[in-house]
């Protein structure tokens, strides 16, 4: 499915931000704290799944993706649903608790009976050995598909679909993030760095570049 | 998620009713936050890069094969750094990253990503007209330099090799590396001269 956080060419964005060489790591504190909560919640939580983190990033409405407090309240944001989808936590405990801590007086749900999603990593990290050899060589054309299952997450964003390129180098293989970041397994592909010419991505008139991006193997079919 | 709580407190409020189930240790978050704020960062990216430039045989060996060579100079663990690849920019080349669909970024050479690269306008124009957004970056190219935009959009994460800056050719891997920024890390800038 196409979610929220599907940026690349979307417009109405506006001017890009200069860097800015003397930014901190964390610009406050709580941001750190956001931080650091985040990435014990997906590992006590999902078992380090973070594509499942990635996909609750996913599945946040647009004010919670583009939150005004900024990126770390985004990832605050998609840690709080995992912890309720997980039931960790009750829907309404955060604002409930944080609103106690300004002085307020409200109840506080009850803890629910956790319900974690029944997952094991088959090993440690993403990358994963597929015995079949890979579909494609380097050089091979390929084309992207132009339809993505609209029930699931992906990787292959708007932008690259149903498009024309080349095979540039082949990575080690991954487990898939479509079924993985939804518990429903691992299913390794082998992956690829496809190459796409600017105009075949954004039409004649587009700026000339080329562009690689990593594609699995079901996203791909010869051309 | 209600917008008239600042995310200050619900983080208060979160990390507060996961303490008290057991699930986190704030003792063990200020460590993990403080490693992110003065160990993990661009500048073990800036040794390799150094270590590449006065070394030809080992910059043929991070080309070819990056994770090997990178961990022998300087590497900060943890996530996001299970397949870094490394591409050179050269007077006709220009590489950049992106990370269309979150902010996948090289952490254990680069550390945490600045806020111009998780800016929804990078993410978004980056991939459509990057040479018109390098130029709001202050970085402008010359129509006849190639420019190849990477998304990060798998577990693969990308490293740029700068171009050593003309002027340097007596200084040591480590004077070389103060000179090597972030950003020319990226591939929004280039490294300046002293």
């Amino acid at each position: 499915m196409t979610t929220v956080d599907d940026l690349g060419g979307a417009e109405g964005f506006g001017a890009v931000h200069p860097p800015d060489p003397a930014e901190p790591v964390f610009g406050e504190v709580w941001e750190g704290r956001a931080f650091a909560v985040t990435a014990f919640t997906m590992g006590r939580i999902s078992g380090r799944n973070l594509d499942a983190f990635r996909y609750a990033l996913g599945r946040l409405d647009e004010r919670d993706y583009f939150d005004a407090d900024g990126y770390y309240a985004r990832w605050l944001n998609a840690a709080e649903l995992m912890l309720t989808d997980s039931a960790v936590l009750a829907p309404g405990a955060v604002e409930a608790r944080a609103r106690n801590l300004r002085g307020e007086h409200v109840d506080e749900p009850a803890a629910p009976e956790p319900a974690k999603p029944d997952y094991a990593a088959t090993a440690a990290g993403s990358l994963r050995q597929v015995d079949e050899a890979p579909r494609f060589a380097v050089g091979d054309r390929v084309r992207s598909r132009a339809d993505v299952d609209p029930d699931r997450p992906t990787k292959l964003p708007r932008y690259a679909r149903g498009h024309v390129g080349v095979v540039e180098a082949i990575q080690p293989a991954h487990l898939l993030p479509d079924t993985h970041a939804v518990f429903e397994g691992e299913n390794p592909q082998h992956v690829y760095t496809v190459r796409f010419d600017s105009r075949e991505l954004w039409g004649a008139d587009a700026e000339t570049f080329a562009l690689t991006i990593e594609l699995f193997d079901s996203y791909l079919e010869p051309a | 998620m209600t917008e008239s709580i600042p995310a200050s407190l619900r983080t208060e409020a979160l990390e507060q009713l996961l303490t008290e189930r057991g699930l986190v240790d704030p003792k063990v978050m200020d460590g993990f936050i403080a490693n992110y704020e003065t160990k993990v960062g661009p500048l073990n990216g800036a040794k390799v890069v150094a270590r590449a430039w006065t070394d030809p045989e080992y910059k043929q060996r991070l080309l070819a094969d990056a994770m090997p060579a990178i961990k022998e100079v300087a590497w900060g663990g943890g996530a996001n750094g299970e397949h870094i690849v490394v591409v050179e920019n050269t007077p006709t080349r220009h590489n950049v990253v992106v990370c269309t669909l979150c902010s996948c970024y090289p952490w254990p050479v680069l550390g945490l990503p600045p806020n111009w690269y998780k800016d929804p306008a990078y993410r978004a124009r980056v991939v459509r007209e990057p040479r018109k957004v390098l130029a709001e970056m202050g970085l402008e190219l010359a129509d006849d330099v190639e420019i190849v935009v990477h998304d990060s959009s798998s577990e693969v994460r990308w490293l740029v090799l700068p171009e050593r800056p003309a002027g340097t050719e007596s200084l040591s891997e480590e004077e070389l590396v103060p000179l090597i920024t972030r950003d020319a890390l990226v591939g929004v800038a280039k490294v300046a001269a002293p």
